[in-house]
């Protein structure tokens, strides 16, 4: 079983133009990690390519990719040269709650955003770490998948596919040398959580996770979260009764 | 003043898009937020420039930084310090950022070497009023290049800086310290450090508490980056480690109500006594020069090392007062400002003192040949008439103010100490930034 040396392999961050993608990207960087960026929008991802590249004075790749588009899971990860050593998905869309219940479209964008195409890109590229023997694959979840809860359980119910999927994923290729980390982070200060009234001891910023994703690599973690607190926050949440949980307005 | 309503840029399309969604109304840039008075203030809109913080582009060959505005100089310390290189110019504190260092002009304590940050920077790329992205520098539209060094914002948003960084050995600073009798030595010894290159930085603490003769005795200070085979053998094999210790979190709230006259008299007595018994012993000991090694960050900043520093006098706060006085008007004006100082009961807690090399082309930068003296005034009922004292002193020696500290001059002095102003109009009107950008400064001084 060849393990991977930390910082001195290639890392893929999917969806690096996201503030969090961005902080690991950075985080895996200074770690000393040669960086394949992927994103949608090739400006943004050019942005962010040239500020770490001047800032490790290492080459960066960038691919741009639309993990929405049919069929994108198998064809583009055949072109990644070299296959990286570490993959990271920080793919997601938490959309607006209300109108996903009333909007079948906006729902299943929801849906395909933060748990078909997140899981189908880590699961094609597993199977190619998989035939090599190495590997770590990242999925950046969400404390949200724990339990559906009223004011965002399309979110939520995406993201706990996603950590079923991951958990799944990583007791199948146990024995393969490959490893997956599942992340939580909680809440965080980022452009998607722009404007919501945060409590401040429960919010973590993107650097936080950052550091958190480089630590679960190096240490091969298996779930981590990244502020301790949720872990007994989740647990007390999907401890509560149904009865009583369907009451509370969480 | 109401409340600023505060946007936060992501990239620079926002920054178009809140120009050109302003209408008729005015907004105004603002960076880390450490202009001491009005500068970065507009109700309307006062739009953060935080985040638009990435590193663009670097040659290592030339030491050309490319980076948007709203990167923070500690961030560039941070990044290449360890790769051997150092801004050309910094300020007293490293928690401004790019676009703010080039809107307010800033210098350090290598003016008379060096200059201005502006000195230091090849082009700019800035959103002017008319909705337009222009790159200036001074091969293309150097009016606007220079205006826009020292305009305060007044140009425009600067989107993105180009500037070069120098090369350095070592982390560390040789210093050397003199604690002067009185203020005629002080200046002897910038004079005699004019010419020479051997200490490219140099800056003096002066006594404004202290009362009679030691009224105006200072800490004059002198430093250079230290080659490797300077430092300590324990220090070369890492010579360029930046080991910035963590600021030391301050309870303000408890240390204001000490920042009074008289524990301020005691701590500038205690200073100067400790300075002058170091600078005795390594007279002594026949090694005035090379008396010591100092870290970056408390020789540039040593402030900073206190953690939100700017808080310390409380909710009422405090001003600084910084000017300028041609070279020839400096002693006489010094002595007057001590003067008024005096007669108002109120010493400065921290005042700096500093000959200027000559200045630049910008037509606002604030920096000329003379002496600079910069006072930390804890805000009270009779500072307002106490800086009123000042800026007529600085007035009748035909100096000016720097208005990144300044919250109390008026459009008459202004005009009177900035001979290039209407050609910073001119500029201004010309980009259609005039009608488009403004602050409470701007509003106050009529600009």
């Amino acid at each position: 079983m060849t393990r991977t040396t930390p910082g001195s392999g290639t890392a893929l961050v999917l969806g690096a133009t996201s503030d969090i993608g961005r902080a690991i990207a950075r985080a895996l960087a200074q770690a000393g990690w040669q960086l394949q960026l992927a994103a949608r929008d090739s400006e943004r991802l050019q942005r962010e390519a040239a500020d770490i590249g001047t800032r490790s004075a290492a080459p960066v790749q960038t691919l741009v990719f639309d993990a929405l588009a049919p069929a994108a899971d198998a064809d583009w990860l055949a072109t990644l040269a070299p296959l990286p050593d570490l993959a990271v998905c920080v793919i997601g869309l938490l959309g607006d709650q209300q109108q996903s219940e009333r909007d079948a479209e906006a729902a299943a964008r929801v849906m395909r955003s933060s748990y078909e195409a997140p899981a189908l890109l880590l699961g094609a590229l597993a199977a190619r770490f998989a035939e090599r023997g190495s590997g770590v694959l990242v999925g950046v979840s969400s404390v949200a998948g724990e339990r559906g809860r009223a004011s965002n359980y399309v979110y939520g119910s995406a993201k706990a596919g996603f950590t079923a999927y991951l958990s799944g994923l990583r007791a199948r290729l146990a024995t393969t040398g490959v490893h997956v980390v599942t992340v939580k982070p909680g809440f965080v200060r980022t452009r998607m959580t722009e404007g919501m009234a945060l409590p401040r001891a429960l919010t973590a910023t993107p650097e936080a996770v950052g550091k958190a994703v480089e630590r679960a690599v190096r240490k091969r973690q298996d779930v981590v979260f990244v502020l301790p607190i949720w872990r007994l926050i989740m647990l007390a949440i999907r401890h509560l009764p149904e009865r009583l949980f369907k009451r509370v307005r969480l | 003043m109401r409340p600023c309503r505060v946007e936060t840029a992501r990239e620079a399309a926002d920054v178009c898009r809140h120009i050109e969604r302003a209408g008729e109304q005015t907004l105004i840039a603002r960076g880390n937020g450490r202009a001491y008075g009005d500068a970065a203030l507009n109700e309307r809109l006062t739009l953060s420039m935080l985040g638009l913080d990435r590193l663009q582009r670097f040659d290592p060959n030339t030491g050309m930084l490319s980076c948007e505005a709203g990167v923070l100089l500690a961030d560039v310390i941070a990044t290449f310090l360890p790769r051997g290189w150092f801004p050309p110019v910094v300020p007293g504190t490293k928690f401004v950022t790019v676009g703010g260092m080039v809107a307010a002009d800033v210098h350090g304590k290598n003016h008379h070497c060096d200059g201005t940050f502006g000195n230091h920077v090849e082009s700019l790329l800035i959103a002017t009023g008319d909705g337009r992205v222009r790159r200036c520098s001074r091969a293309e539209d150097p009016e606007l290049f220079h205006a826009t060094q020292g305009g305060m914002g007044l140009t425009g948003v600067i989107l993105s800086v180009t500037f070069r960084l120098l090369p350095v050995a070592s982390a560390f600073l040789e210093s050397e310290t003199v604690a002067t009798r009185d203020l005629g030595q002080a200046m002897a010894l910038f004079e005699a450090a004019e010419g020479a290159n051997a200490w490219p930085f140099n800056v003096a603490w002066m006594d404004c508490v202290g009362a009679g003769s030691r009224r105006g005795r200072c800490v004059y200070s002198q430093g250079r980056f230290a080659a490797v085979d300077a430092l300590p053998p324990a220090r070369r094999r890492t010579p360029l480690a930046a080991s910035p210790a963590a600021p030391l979190p301050m309870a303000w709230g408890a240390v204001s109500p000490f920042l009074r006259q008289g524990p301020m008299r005691a701590f500038n007595r205690l200073y100067y006594a400790l300075s002058a018994r170091s600078s005795r012993r390594s007279h002594r000991r026949n090694a005035a020069k090379h008396a010591g090694h100092t870290h970056f960050n408390p020789f540039f900043f040593p402030l900073d090392r206190l953690r939100s520093w700017n808080l310390a006098y409380g909710t009422k706060g405090f001003v600084q007062h910084q000017c300028v006085l041609p070279h020839a008007a400096s002693r006489a004006g010094i002595e007057a400002l001590l003067k008024e100082m005096d007669r108002a009961g109120q010493g400065a807690f921290l005042a700096v003192l500093k000959l200027f090399g000559a200045g630049n082309n910008a037509p606002m930068s604030f920096p000329m040949r003379g002496y600079t003296l910069a006072l930390d005034l804890p805000m009270r009922r009779e500072t307002p008439a106490l800086l009123e004292a000042l800026d007529a002193v600085v007035e009748a020696h035909g100096g000016r103010v720097y208005l990144a500290k300044d919250a109390h001059t008026t459009p008459r002095r202004l005009r009177q100490g900035y001979p290039g102003l209407d050609r910073f109009g001119d500029i201004r009107a010309r980009v259609g930034s005039d009608a488009k950008f403004a602050s409470a400064l701007s509003r106050r001084l009529g600009l």
